[in-house]
């Protein structure tokens, strides 16, 4: 018997309900209003009053509407065919949506995620007889470019007989593939879909490992000084216009990943519409298949109910998550997670919550630190392994970092590439600040040498805030070089054009071998006669370098550029002192003021 | 069936408190009071406390004060005859014409689904060639005038009203100083565009809960012309006005305030009306330019910060110019490729040149030598300031390209400008004597 009650009041998008019997604490309800049914999730329980979230628009509601409860909590419903979906965040399928609304959102509409009458081609892998668990595989359907396993629903917790499997053939999603059997003798009958409750972490793997290989993103700034890992965790906090979207969505084109899922929660639709419009004719570089057949598009823009991106982020982690127990890597990009602490501070200010800091609440350090976790490398219980690499952006109040979610997310991730204001009004993109970032995973550079490179950077800022002060005319010369030299650095290499088809996405090999090159031109010691002779070297070797980046690898005109490059340093080199970076003693701070103090005793 | 009661429980600011059954969130009510009538909004049930903003506000009411419920939300009334007509932040009259009341349609309106959005291809000629040669305005698209008080930002809105290539008109006043809405309605007036326009005002003369209505009340009108197949833009002068009158209702309602005071959903309130800027595919489409002064000129105010985040850009205006650096229309790129070969070069040359005079004016200043090039470039600057970013010049695209050119003839040899040789050979202006 389901649960009913009845609307005592409402304030926003938050209603409270009286109701009769037992309710769980998230579970979903339906308030009936006339013949809609709108749905809404259970946040707070006191007595036989309830309160509850309502993820659509609350006009019109009055005391005393009917509620029903649904004895389940907000869930997700997985299996094939979720790749390429378009989904609001409580998985309606927008396009399939707006067939039938048209122009507008319409409240209480809410259709299959999944298509109920495509037929998927089923092999079965698993014998009558087999004893399983949850999470171990039945059979697989061909999705796309991958195969999608058939496991044993999330949510059977028992040990299983396989009694019956269903032959080879075609079925939807609604069929019986299978008949199980737990110990007891109970019989389960199970298709290809299920449900699972997006606010719990899948747990049906076997062990959980530590990220340690990058994650390719091919670009060149963060797998070489800031790298993500698979199964890792980052994000990017940064200030309106310094291109946060613009950054995830390169990310999301070029990563070396399986499946991506973008979580466009509470921003602009105008930028979800880019991808929604563009990713179906973009070649995935990878298979050359679309690449909105790896995407998965969790959209819950700014002007839609807040409720539903409070529940976006977790609908979009969950679906990572199954994909994850089929062994395949995939990557969970969340634009932005501020507006998902916002909608979780509106609701907590509803609720009449003690807040903290900011108004938001007490519990957003936990709550966010939950959602990182939910990323992970897991080895699955067919020996496979699978990853979720979890990207957030942070849209910071003022571009404060200092404020209360920029300050609980970097507690709990890996890297964190801040985006800078300067940068970006100077037009260096991508604008990720290369003093102030940082990471804790190893990239596809041997450290040491990434360490001497930022040894540079941090010089060259060095002699540039001295420069202002001081002058160039106060500047010495070796002071000068070596301020150059951190700025041909940041030029070349970087910064990098998101609009050149070479130099947009820079390959693993790529950049180790650019970057060889590059440390040749950072440590060598060089003869100048004086500064604009200095500057204007440097701008040759910039113009040249950059050239480089625009010719495709291994072609003939690459190698001449790349000759004539090292003949223009020869020309000006007195010593190479590689061993800087490649000798096996510890190096301590100040590497490249070294090799100014070399260059001071050369001459 | 209508609801009337006689005992108001509460009142505080401009928010009362009605015992009342069967009423619905979001619907309206009429208050009689000595005053006179006023409008209010259902924001709050409590069982059966119902809580209603008071759009004349919450002064002179009584607490025996009769509360007549309508059983409906805010409405507005929607027909062709809107056209050339002022109202206020109600939906009323203002201009003494008959008030309207058929086919009325709701406000606050649900989101466009995301899938049904295209993206932007057409720009809106505004005939300023700070915007549309450098910052060029794009229809469905969201931008804010960052400015201060003191700015003309009232005087840039009216002529962009009066020359912008679109179908109709929307200006939404919120706060308006009476003799700024007095300006409007001439300035209109004479130059012939009052009839392509309507106008919702609010002046700061009128109850702070009509303010709130002002970008609803407007963009509801607009939404259903868009849908008819007209080009809109709405011009709404100014938000943080608007932001304000929501800060004040939500303090009054005893909301935990986030940042400076203002209600944590300051973001997603304001996005409900940005977001309404769309272009409908096989319709029409809405445009949205909203003046938002920012307090003590600083862009990180909770105000301008929120909005940043949520428009595609902003003009600046400062010292009566729209700022070169700074200002950015982030969707230009989308059609700025199809207007002119030399559009895009021309754009940032100008400006890199641009910037390298006011270089020089901070050398002047510090007491520099100036040089051949400096001078030049002083020349440049003057020229550029004066003939485009000139907020009173009002020219075509083409013109300001060509204009464009003749400044930087006058000015350079075509080497020292740094363009692309093929584009000097088919624009720099050829028939230069000396």
């Amino acid at each position: 018997m389901t649960v009913k009650g009845k609307v005592v009041g409402v304030y926003g998008n938050m209603i409270s309900v009286e109701f009769d019997g037992n309710v769980q604490m998230n579970e979903v309800a339906y308030l009936v209003l006339g013949d809609k049914k709108l749905k809404s999730e259970v946040i707070r329980i006191r007595g036989k009053q309830a309160e509850m979230q309502i993820f659509e628009i609350s006009k019109g509601i009055g005391i005393g509407n009917p509620v029903e409860f649904s004895a389940g909590l907000l869930s997700s419903t997985v299996g094939p065919g979720l790749l390429g979906q378009i989904y609001d965040g409580l998985q309606n399928p927008l396009p399939q949506l707006a067939e039938q609304c048209g122009f507008f959102l319409e409240r209480g509409v809410y259709l299959d995620p999944l298509p109920g009458d495509k037929k998927w081609v089923f092999t079965p892998h698993a014998q009558p007889g087999d004893r399983l668990t949850r999470g171990e595989v039945l059979g697989s359907v061909p999705e796309g470019i991958f195969t999608h396993k058939i496991m044993v629903p999330f949510n059977l917790y028992a040990s299983y007989t396989v009694k019956k499997i269903a032959p080879t053939g075609n079925y939807t999603i609604h069929d019986i593939i299978a008949e199980l059997e737990d110990q007891q003798g109970n019989a389960v009958s199970v298709t290809m879909s299920f449900n699972w409750p997006v606010k719990r972490a899948v747990d049906a793997y076997a062990e959980r490992l530590k990220p340690v290989d990058p994650l390719v993103t091919q670009i060149r700034i963060i797998d070489t000084l800031f790298p993500v890992c698979r199964g890792g965790t980052y994000c990017i906090p940064g200030p309106f216009g310094s291109g946060k979207t613009v950054l995830q969505q390169l990310i999301s084109r070029y990563a070396d990943i399986d499946i991506v899922i973008i979580a466009a929660c509470g921003e602009r639709a105008g930028e979800v519409v880019e991808t929604l419009r563009e990713f179906p004719g973009l070649p995935d570089p990878r298979t050359g298949r679309t690449l909105m057949e790896r995407t998965i598009i969790i959209c819950n823009t700014s002007s839609m109910p807040v409720a539903a991106r409070e529940a976006s982020v977790y609908t979009a982690v969950t679906l990572g998550e199954y994909y994850r127990q089929m062994g395949l890597n995939v990557l969970l990009l969340a634009d932005s997670t501020s507006r998902w602490a916002q909608a979780m501070r509106e609701m907590s200010g509803r609720l009449e919550e003690i807040p903290g800091e900011e108004a938001f609440p007490a519990y957003l350090e936990s709550v966010i630190a939950a959602f990182y976790e939910r990323s992970g490398i897991v080895r699955n219980k067919d020996g496979s392994i699978g990853s979720i690499t979890i990207g957030g952006t942070i849209s910071p109040a003022g571009g404060n970092f200092e404020e209360p979610v920029t300050q609980a997310t970097l507690k709990v991730v890996g890297a964190f590439h801040g985006l800078s204001r300067e940068r970006s009004d100077a037009r260096r993109y991508p604008a990720i600040h290369p003093l102030e970032s940082w990471s804790k995973y190893n990239g596809i550079v041997d450290r040491k040498k990434v360490k001497f490179a930022r040894d540079v950077l941090f010089r060259s800022d060095e002699v540039a805030q001295m420069m202002k002060v001081v002058g160039e005319e106060g500047t010495s010369l070796d002071d000068f070089i070596a301020y150059l030299k951190g700025e041909f650095f940041d030029a070349v290499f970087l910064q990098q054009n998101a609009f050149d088809p070479v130099d947009a996405s820079t390959p693993r090999e790529r950049q180790h071998y650019v970057f060889e090159k590059l440390l040749q031109i950072l440590v060598a010691v060089l003869e100048m006669s004086d500064k604009d002779d200095a500057r204007s070297f440097f701008n040759q070797m910039r113009q040249k370098f950059l050239d480089w980046n625009g010719t495709e690898m291994n072609t003939d005109e690459f190698r001449s550029i790349e000759t004539e490059l090292m003949n223009m340093l020869r020309s000006r080199e007195v010593e190479k002192l590689e061993r800087i970076y490649n000798s096996q003693e510890q190096s301590g701070e100040g590497d490249a003021k070294n090799i100014q103090h070399h260059q001071r005793d050369i001459r | 069936m209508r609801k009337i009661y006689n005992t108001i429980s509460e009142i505080s600011g401009n928010v009362i408190s009605v015992y009342a059954e069967g009423i619905k969130y979001g619907e309206m009510a009429e208050i009689t009071s000595a005053h006179g009538k006023s409008l209010a909004e259902v924001i709050r049930l409590e069982r059966d406390k119902v809580s209603l903003q008071v759009f004349a506000g919450g002064r002179g009411i009584s607490t025996g004060d009769e509360v007549r419920f309508s059983s409906s939300p805010m409405k507005v009334s929607f027909s062709d005859d809107l056209m050339g007509r002022i109202f206020d932040g109600k939906g009323y009259p203002r201009d003494n014409g008959p008030r309207l009341s058929e086919n009325l349609i709701e406000i606050g309106g649900p989101s466009v689904n995301p899938a049904k959005r295209i993206i932007p291809r057409n720009m809106i000629r505004t005939g300023i060639p700070m915007i549309d040669l450098f910052n060029t305005l794009v229809e469905s698209q969201k931008l804010p005038i960052f400015s201060i008080s003191g700015e003309p930002y009232n005087e840039l809105l009216a002529r962009i009203a009066m020359q912008a290539e679109v179908d109709l008109i929307i200006l939404g006043g919120c706060g308006l100083k009476y003799d700024d809405y007095l300006f409007f309605k001439d300035t209109l007036e004479a130059g012939g565009s009052l009839s392509r326009s309507i106008l919702f005002v609010h002046t700061a003369a009128d109850p702070v809960v009509e303010c709130l209505m002002v970008p609803d009340i407007s963009l509801a009108v607009a939404e259903k012309f868009a849908l008819k197949g007209k080009r809109i833009l709405v011009l709404i002068t100014d938000m943080t006005n608007f932001s304000d009158a929501m800060k004040e209702i939500a303090i009054t309602m005893e909301q935990v305030p986030s940042n400076r005071g203002y209600p944590g959903d300051l973001y997603s309130q304001l996005a409900a009306r940005y977001e309404k800027a769309v272009d409908f595919e096989g319709a029409g489409s809405i445009t949205i330019l909203a003046v938002t002064t920012m307090p003590g000129d600083d862009v990180t105010h909770p105000i301008p910060d929120n909005t940043g985040y949520i428009t595609e850009g902003q003009f600046y205006l400062r010292h009566g110019r729209i700022e070169p650096f700074g200002s950015l229309s982030r969707l230009k790129q989308l059609v700025n490729a199809k207007t002119r070969d030399d559009h895009r070069a021309l754009m940032d040359g100008m400006i890199k040149i641009y910037a390298s005079y006011k270089e020089t004016l901070e050398k002047r200043s510090m007491g520099f030598k100036m040089s051949a090039w400096d001078e030049k470039l002083l020349h440049y600057g003057v020229l550029f300031e004066d003939e485009l970013m000139n907020l009173s010049v009002n020219i075509p695209l083409e013109k300001a390209l060509d204009k464009g050119w003749e400044i930087l003839a006058e000015c350079f040899t075509p080497e020292e400008t740094g363009f692309r040789t093929e584009l000097l050979n088919r624009f720099w202006p050829k028939k230069e004597a000396s």
